[in-house]
């Protein structure tokens, strides 16, 4: 008893440190598609995780199969889900960070636009 | 033979979910599994060889451990990368040519790339996938080539 009950928190420990990574993750990158990574599998292994730990406490039951079936599906929706976002914004032609930084290199002065390492930094302080 | 087969998986996840056993409840599932199996049977099973199918089931069951490994490894270097005070990501839209045979390859190939985390597919098709990378070291992983290998592998001949 006293085992199980660690080891289930322990999963939901990690578990929920991965949804908190993916939270920030999601807030720190700097583009649309940057974004797309955290939230769309940080969270995938995170629930994982807390469901698992919700299955070792529960132990062999019906409630635990139905967790199992829970966790299943949301394996195969989350990445879909994911792709399809990102599916509609390469479609409709959203711009990465890269992108954005040479149009306004175009209109602003040359003087603006250093290196390519400088334009990366500064994209990152823009979107930040 | 599909109706039958949709009838009973149908049945036992309505047993699986509901855990009763009263008159009502399993009447009720019969009534509701004989419907479904009735509109949709040819849609779970439809024409499939039920033999290759099966033999897919299990090299499909053989290549998860791998995929829930390469998921869990991955997820480590996001949380790098997002901790990681400079933040070293390096974006790229990266063309895969690939030749799948099946349209539950491409499901299977295009949903793993979203997984492992640092690459999210874009556009999936037989021919091409369009895949963004957040960093080389992802980029690198998937361009050798290894995960398609493998799902090639479940498709079989």
């Amino acid at each position: 008893m006293e085992i199980k009950t660690i080891i289930t928190a322990i999963l939901l420990a990690v578990g929920c440190f991965f949804m908190v990574v993916a939270a920030i993750g999601v807030v720190r990158f700097p583009d649309f598609f940057a974004r797309l990574h955290p939230c769309g599998k940080g969270d995938t292994l995170g629930q994982a995780l807390v469901i698992l730990g919700l299955m070792v406490y529960e132990g062999f039951t019906l409630v635990s199969v139905k967790l199992l079936i829970i966790m299943l599906f949301i394996f195969l929706a989350n990445p879909t889900s994911a792709h399809f976002i990102a599916k509609a914004g390469y479609v409709a032609g959203v711009k990465s960070v890269d992108e954005e930084l040479e149009e306004e290199c175009a209109h602003a002065s040359s003087l603006a636009c250093g290196s390519s390492t400088d334009k990366k930094v500064s994209g990152v302080d823009s979107a930040s | 033979m599909s109706f039958i087969l949709t009838f009973l998986l149908m049945f036992a996840f309505w047993m699986l979910l509901s855990g009763h056993f009263d008159f009502i409840l399993v009447t009720l599932g019969v009534i509701s599994s004989l419907l479904v199996a009735y509109w949709s049977h040819d849609l779970i099973f439809g024409k499939v060889n039920f033999g290759q199918g099966l033999m897919r089931i299990l090299r499909l069951i053989r290549y998860l451990p791998w995929l829930l490994w390469q998921i869990v490894l991955a997820n480590f270097h996001l949380v790098y990368l997002t901790l990681h005070p400079k933040m070293p990501i390096e974006p790229a839209f990266l063309t895969i040519k690939t030749d799948f045979k099946t349209d539950m390859g491409v499901a299977i190939f295009a949903n793993s790339i979203t997984l492992t985390p640092g690459t999210v597919t874009l556009e999936a098709g037989r021919k091409q996938f369009v895949v963004h990378a957040i960093s080389k070291y992802t980029a690198e992983g998937l361009l050798s080539g290894d995960m398609e290998a493998r799902v090639k592998e479940i498709e079989g001949q």
